[in-house]
């Protein structure tokens, strides 16, 4: 990005105008919609602004790691689509899709919101898989809060196909839900010169410093963090990005 | 006598067939066939004088000569400079092209202009190939610093400038920005960050309802109230 333009969105965001005339902690309009494809057991489409992210589930039965072995598996994915923007470019994922994957991935594990103990079918033997899968259609900015409602609206919507002769049956998917209780949300907060903000635009987030993704429960308890950018930040600037990303994810869990 | 059998203004579509007659000239977006005059692209049909045309609702940029266009670096060349023209095709700005002042062999180019950095330009020639050749040589044509670039739809262009750019005065009198349409569909404003953030409101409400008439009464009604708070 030109230095001079970038300079110039500073001055501007310096003087609390953002140019899609946000205020710095407003969020786009968020629409969800969820059972939007017929071949996963549970999907969801949101959209956010010009950013359009779709997440499907998919279950398969496996063998449970050793470690583990009364104990289902989850597997996030995230592909970013050369549709989607023209600065992604076709090919394995790379770092950028990864770290999305993870942070997603780390939000929804670590929360506990799927007990994985429920999804065992035969201890060491036999479990579910849960393989969630993200891609964005359209990628105007903050993938990871946006891909994150969208694997919560997914998972929430998704039904256990029924077992026959230890395979799944895809035809017949019986009506109960995945075992998941909690909501983590995750909130992306920005930090371009002295500036917080939410729900950056892809244009924003060409600009930034540095970036701190808090995942926040229900009783505003934190399970997983994510930093990026090449800024450090300092102890204040961390308590003032968590306070924002509770009080936003308050907001955003009104919607699920 | 040759009839037209669409009313002017009304959509064409694709094949179908607009006029009769050897009366008729087919224009752009139309092509005869042999009595026939038929539609080849989706737009609403203009009927000039004998000169049948139909204008794309949407679309990329296509080239034109004379046209006065924004464009990004994001080359430098041997003796020039690749843009981005916002079209299908690149454009190439030669040294000769590039300035008044004389460039001495084997100068660095990146001191003129720089990877990223955006220029208003007039393009020159349009090869059969759709090869664009730029001038930097002209009034107003000239290295862009500062400010911000916003896209906006290349067919709407002619709204946002307005009939002899009453539209486009309208908008820089209200806000106090300095603003250039590029008729690619590149728009560079300049201005206190307020009154930019006022002046891409506007752009893009005369965007989406490009197609109304009266439109440049409702935009000055609508910057009148904006001001005003």
């Amino acid at each position: 990005m030109n230095e001079k333009f970038k300079d110039h969105i500073v001055k501007a965001l310096n003087k609390n105008v953002r140019m899609d005339g946000r205020k710095k902690d407003d969020f786009r309009k968020i629409t969800i919609e969820t059972g939007v494809t017929c071949n996963a057991e549970g999907s969801a489409r949101v959209i956010c602004g010009e950013t359009e992210v779709i997440a499907g589930i998919k279950m398969a039965v496996g063998t449970p790691y050793p470690d583990k072995s009364d104990e289902g598996i989850l597997m996030t994915g995230v592909e970013l689509y050369p549709m989607s923007n023209p600065d992604f470019e076709g090919g394995p994922p790379r770092e950028d899709a990864i770290e999305i994957a993870r942070v997603i991935d780390r939000g929804v594990r670590e929360s506990g919101m799927i007990d994985t103990k429920k999804l065992c079918i035969t201890p060491g033997e036999a479990v579910w898989m849960v393989n969630l899968d993200i891609a964005p259609i359209n990628m105007d900015g903050n993938l990871i809060d946006i891909g994150t409602i969208a694997a919560l609206a997914a998972l929430k919507d998704a039904k256990m196909p029924e077992l026959k002769n230890g395979k799944p049956d895809y035809k017949n998917l019986s009506k109960n839900p995945l075992p998941v209780s909690k909501n983590p949300i995750e909130v992306t907060v920005l930090k371009i010169g002295e500036n917080l903000l939410v729900d950056p635009t892809q244009s924003e987030e060409k600009l930034l410093d540095a970036r701190l993704t808090v995942s926040v429960l229900e009783n505003s308890d934190i399970c997983a963090m994510q930093k990026g950018g090449n800024s450090p930040l300092t102890d204040k600037d961390i308590l003032e990005m968590v306070d924002l990303a509770i009080k936003k994810s308050k907001e955003l869990r009104k919607l699920l | 006598m040759g009839k037209l059998l669409l009313k002017n203004k009304e959509v064409a579509v694709p094949g179908e067939v607009i006029a009769e007659g050897m009366d008729y000239l087919p224009g752009f977006g139309t092509y005869r066939e042999k009595e026939k005059i038929i539609a080849n692209r989706i737009g609403l049909l203009f009927v000039d004088g004998k000169v049948v045309k139909t204008i794309p609702l949407e679309g990329r940029y296509l080239p034109k000569v004379n046209d006065v266009i924004i464009c990004r670096v994001f080359d430098v060349l041997m003796s020039g400079w690749r843009l981005d023209i916002n079209s299908a095709y690149s454009a190439v700005l030669m040294l000769q092209e590039a300035s008044f002042k004389y460039i001495q062999k084997g100068a660095d180019l990146t001191k003129f202009f720089s990877l990223d950095e955006y220029v208003v330009a007039k393009i020159i020639r349009v090869s059969s190939q759709n090869l664009v050749d730029l001038t930097m040589k002209g009034p107003g044509l000239r290295k862009l610093d500062g400010g911000q670039i916003i896209k906006v739809g290349t067919y709407k262009v002619p709204r946002i400038i307005g009939k002899k750019g009453s539209m486009i005065s309208l908008i820089k009198d209200a806000t106090g920005c300095r603003v250039i349409v590029g008729q690619n569909g590149y728009v560079w404003i300049q201005g206190d960050p307020e009154k930019e953030l006022l002046a891409i409101q506007t752009i893009k409400k005369i965007e989406e309802e490009s197609h109304k008439s009266g439109l440049t009464d409702e935009i000055k009604k609508y910057l009148d109230k904006k001001v005003k708070k």
